[in-house]
């Protein structure tokens, strides 16, 4: 589209565009809203709710509605409401700090591999592939048993299997700027190689490394998930997956102490999945228009 | 001639090679060489035209001239400094000197930089400009390629094609350059737009004394804007001179072949001009043939032309061409077909 | 002469975008005879290759769509054809090739199985008949050597010979017209000479009407016949080639005429004044507007042209006009 001569048209930046394209989207915004609310519920909801999770504050399988408890009690006579919300605080911490780690990770290393040449770019995507061909689950559960299951230990071993993917797609956006001209047009007008990779290119990569980000979250949470449901987890905190391991036993009998976890799981990923969603199509039609 | 033209940019023997994988793992390593020994010089206020079909490496010599590519061999001479040697803050001394000017607008400009930001990028890196002398300048820059001030904080896909491309002509002379590298500037434009940027070219040049090395495969434009002109084809230059010489009286067979090609909207021109239409394509770049590169294709090769490369000679006034027919009265080889 | 060929009556196209309902080709009208070779000149957003598509019938699913006015190809009306009916004709009676051949060609299919497809699909021809066929093909848009790059992929063709590849898909059927959309801008100019030549010599020989689409004024004069300069979806200018250059009379071609360099017979130390045309094409937005799209980048405008339309009034022999300022017979 060309710029009539007689009009002025307002200078829009393109992240208040990417917003503009994100907010027609109501799957998203929807989700957006759902993850506020746990997320609130994870900061206020241990305040508002001083129930302690590890108290057997009943009788075991009081079923969920009766006696005052919304979600009714464990095996062991425990809260499941409160176990929900502390569970919050866990998925949510591991889930973002995990994700960072990944991204940090990922992002350096694709960058680097995507924007140097020769024996840069071999040595960093054999150590990719390494990691990457590494069977996930075992080797995070390996870090765990040999350095403890706490909270920095289980993010520490999820960001280390899961960097590999954000790095290929660094590298592959790498690979596809740093052909264009803009590039090059930097570099004549004297721009060192630490600007072109951080302040140039990079800029102009990240929509699919956001979107990948967002979705890290989702995963991450699953994986610290099946971890505790391994009971490779901190004991000195409840996560949900923790509560379904525990729990499993009794999935027959007392159904509501698994499935209700479960789907507090499902609906915090199925949420950031929406909005990974919703930020893709915010981002990615916008680039590539003319 | 003139004394008052000053030599600004003398290139000597400059290659450029870019490595092949190997199939092997041991064994000489192979290169693609778009750059084969091509000496050329340009004139302060002047401007050399390379002309040159796909794969020529016309652009690699443009690359490898602003340093933006590496060159394996040959020396590049900016007025008494010698390109090939400097680094670092030298180099970037030089940067301001030689800038360049892109081909594609959709891709030349940076899309999360405003256009007042992209115009600045060059002073922001190579200069310690103030603030305010920065914006003082990019104003009267944006003047100067007749863009309005509003249009400052626009973003690029807020601008036509020919207005990107005066953003970038804006950007190369940020600096004050003595030379504009320009990189088929006007082929990726409509018409209309095409003479709009060729004037403003011309009309800088004018203005502030720019000299040009202007890489083009439209020898239409390269007539228009050129004082001297180097024909490049599969790496070498096959003839070299001033305007007047090569368009009057072109020497070698392939620069005649592609002056006839041009398609005219001048009748006479269309049914007066033998068209001469060379067969098939250019041979493999990785293998160059020994002869002459031109042999396989050429209407009048002979079989010393398969043997033996021709040099580059000059046959009258600066006038040099690289052929083994071109007699010593400097009459084209293609006479003999008349 | 008898009942032109393609005959295009008042043709509307309208394109849905996010700023609403515009015509990107508005009350456009000519006609293409049997062998004939036209070219629809203008720059990029005029319309030339959506008119292409329009005839075709492959404007883009939900965002165009003609709506109004006739397209008659040997009298039957394409507008009303069914999908199944316009699968028929395209590739069998009128074919089209495109600017990119990197893109037009199936990456993973050689060139024999993508011209034998063609052939197969429209005339019915068996496996051999069909691949004995396409080396004949090959050979008339002379690719050296069929018989073994008949196998050949598309990668590893030239930009020049994937292009002939296109013109033999083309032509294989015999269709009554070739559409050729900006054919050779991404070529060569040596190439381009090649290709303009093909292109002469098959007209000559199978009698196929070619319509060539381009901003190349220099390409007009060495291929058609006859040209209609396009600006902004309306028909600025017709007629015979050679007259409309000498004798321009639409200001917009007169400008892109003398926007070009031209190379003179001689050079002299003389350069020619490139004459610009200020300002730029009209943005979608402004499409169908009842006054005239080109006021504001003319010199000869005045009151009139801002406020209607200019209709089509006929010049000299056969060359007709859209513009308020042309004295008409």
């Amino acid at each position: 589209m060309s710029l009539n001569e007689d009009e002025i048209i307002k200078a829009r930046h393109p992240v208040a565009e990417a917003a503009e394209m994100f907010f027609k989207n109501y799957a998203a915004i929807a989700a957006l809203v759902v993850l506020s609310f746990i997320i609130l519920m994870a900061i206020f909801g241990p305040t508002l709710y001083p129930v302690d999770p590890f108290d057997m504050v009943w009788m075991p399988f009081s079923p969920p509605g009766e006696e005052g408890f919304i979600f009714g009690t464990d095996y062991l006579g425990r809260d499941l409401l409160a176990a929900i919300i502390h569970g919050s605080r866990v998925s949510i911490i591991i889930g973002l700090s995990a994700a960072f780690m990944t991204v940090f990770i990922g992002v350096t290393i694709g960058a680097m591999a995507g924007f140097y040449r020769g024996w840069v770019e071999e040595l960093l995507m054999r150590i990719t592939e390494f990691f990457q061909v590494l069977p996930t689950l075992l080797f995070a559960m390996v870090i765990v048993a040999l350095f403890g299951a706490t909270l920095p230990m289980i993010t520490i071993a999820i960001g280390v299997v899961s960097w590999p993917g954000v790095a290929r797609i660094t590298r592959s956006e790498f690979l596809r700027i740093r052909e264009l001209e803009y590039v090059t047009a930097s570099r004549a007008s004297g721009a060192s190689n630490f600007m072109l990779m951080f302040r140039i290119i990079l800029p102009n990569a990240l929509p699919p490394i956001i979107v990948q980000a967002a979705l890290m979250v989702g995963s991450a949470i699953l994986f610290e998930a099946g971890l505790s449901f391994l009971g490779l987890t901190d004991p000195n905190v409840v996560s949900w997956g923790q509560v379904i391991g525990s729990n499993r036993s009794y999935l027959l009998d007392a159904g509501y102490t698994v499935t209700i976890p479960g789907a507090a799981i499902f609906i915090t990923v199925l949420c950031i999945s929406l909005v990974g969603d919703g930020l893709n199509d915010a981002l990615n039609p916008k680039l590539r228009q003319r | 001639m003139s004394d008052h033209k000053k030599k600004l940019l003398k290139v000597e023997n400059l290659g450029v090679r870019f490595p092949l994988k190997n199939k092997s793992i041991i064994g000489k390593k192979s290169y693609l060489y778009a750059v084969d020994d091509i000496s050329f010089e340009i004139n302060r206020g002047e401007t050399l035209a390379i002309v040159g079909e796909s794969g020529s490496g016309k652009t690699t010599a443009a690359l490898a001239t602003a340093r933006l590519v590496q060159a394996y061999t040959g020396k590049i001479t900016l007025e008494n400094i010698n390109l090939q040697e400097i680094q670092k803050e030298e180099l970037r001394q030089v940067r301001t000197k030689v800038q360049f000017i892109f081909q594609d607008p959709y891709s030349s400009l940076n899309p999360r930089l405003r256009a007042e930001e992209i115009v600045k990028e060059p002073l922001n890196s190579l200069t310690n400009f103030s603030s305010s002398k920065k914006q003082k300048l990019v104003n009267e820059l944006f003047k100067a390629v007749g863009l309005r001030p509003e249009q400052q904080r626009l973003f690029p896909h807020q601008f036509s094609g020919g207005q990107r491309q005066r953003i970038g002509v804006a950007r190369a002379l940020s600096t004050q350059p003595d030379l504009i590298i320009c990189d088929e500037p006007v082929s990726a434009l409509d018409v209309a737009v095409q003479a709009q940027i060729l004037n403003l070219l011309r009309e800088l040049q004018t203005k502030f004394g720019l000299a040009y090395l202007f890489i083009s495969h439209d020898l239409g434009v390269v007539q228009h804007m050129c004082d001297q002109v180097a024909v490049m084809y599969m790496g070498k230059i096959v003839e070299y001179a001033d305007r007047l010489s090569l368009f009057n009286n072109p020497l070698h067979p392939y620069t005649s072949a592609l002056l006839s090609a041009i398609p005219s909207i001048d009748q006479t021109r269309r049914e007066k001009t033998e068209r001469i239409l060379i067969p098939g394509d250019p041979p493999d770049p990785i293998n160059p043939p020994i002869g002459c590169r031109f042999a396989n294709r050429c209407p009048v090769a002979k079989e010393i032309c398969y043997q033996k490369e021709p040099q580059l000679n000059e046959i009258k006034n600066g006038h040099k061409v690289a052929c083994h027919l071109v007699d010593k009265k400097a009459n084209s080889p293609l006479e003999s077909l008349k | 002469m008898s009942e032109p060929l393609l005959n295009v009556k008042n043709l509307r196209i309208e394109l849905t975008t996010r700023d609403g309902v515009t015509p990107v080709i508005d009350d456009f009208s000519f006609s293409l005879s049997h062998g004939e070779a036209i070219s629809f000149v203008g720059e990029s957003g005029c319309g030339k290759s959506m008119t292409a598509l329009g005839i075709m019938g492959l404007l883009p699913e939900g965002v165009g769509r003609i709506a109004s006015g006739s397209i008659t190809l040997s009298g039957e009306e394409l507008t009303k054809a069914s999908d199944k009916r316009l699968r028929n004709i395209r590739g069998n009676e009128i074919s089209m090739i495109f600017q990119e051949p990197m893109t037009s060609l199936n990456p993973v299919y050689t060139i024999g199985e993508q011209i034998a497809e063609v052939l197969r699909a429209h005339q019915g021809l068996s496996r051999t008949a069909a691949w004995a066929k396409a080396i004949e093909l090959l050979d008339a848009v002379r690719i050296p050597n069929p018989h073994a790059r008949i196998s050949d992929y598309p990668f590893q063709l030239s930009g020049g010979q994937r292009q002939r590849v296109m013109i033999a898909i083309a032509l294989a059927c015999e269709p009554k017209i070739l559409i050729a959309d900006e054919p050779t801008t991404a070529l060569d100019v040596t190439v381009q000479a090649q290709i303009f030549d093909l292109l002469n010599d098959l007209r000559k020989q199978t009698g196929t009407a070619i319509i060539l689409i381009t901003h190349d004024m220099g390409a007009v004069a060495e291929m058609a016949e006859r040209m209609i300069v396009m600006y902004a979806g309306r028909k600025a200018e017709e007629g015979p080639v050679q007259q409309v250059i000498d004798n321009a009379q639409h200001p917009y071609t007169r400008g892109l005429i003398s926007c070009v360099p031209h190379i003179p017979e001689t050079l002299t130390n003389e350069r020619q004044t490139l004459k610009e045309i200020p300002g730029i094409v009209p943005s979608l937005r402004d499409f169908g507007k009842d006054r005239c799209l080109f006021a504001s980048r003319c010199d000869n405008v005045s009151e009139k042209c801002r406020i209607k339309r200019p209709p089509e009034t006929d010049y000299l022999n056969s060359q007709r006009v859209a513009c308020w300022h042309t004295e008409s017979l």
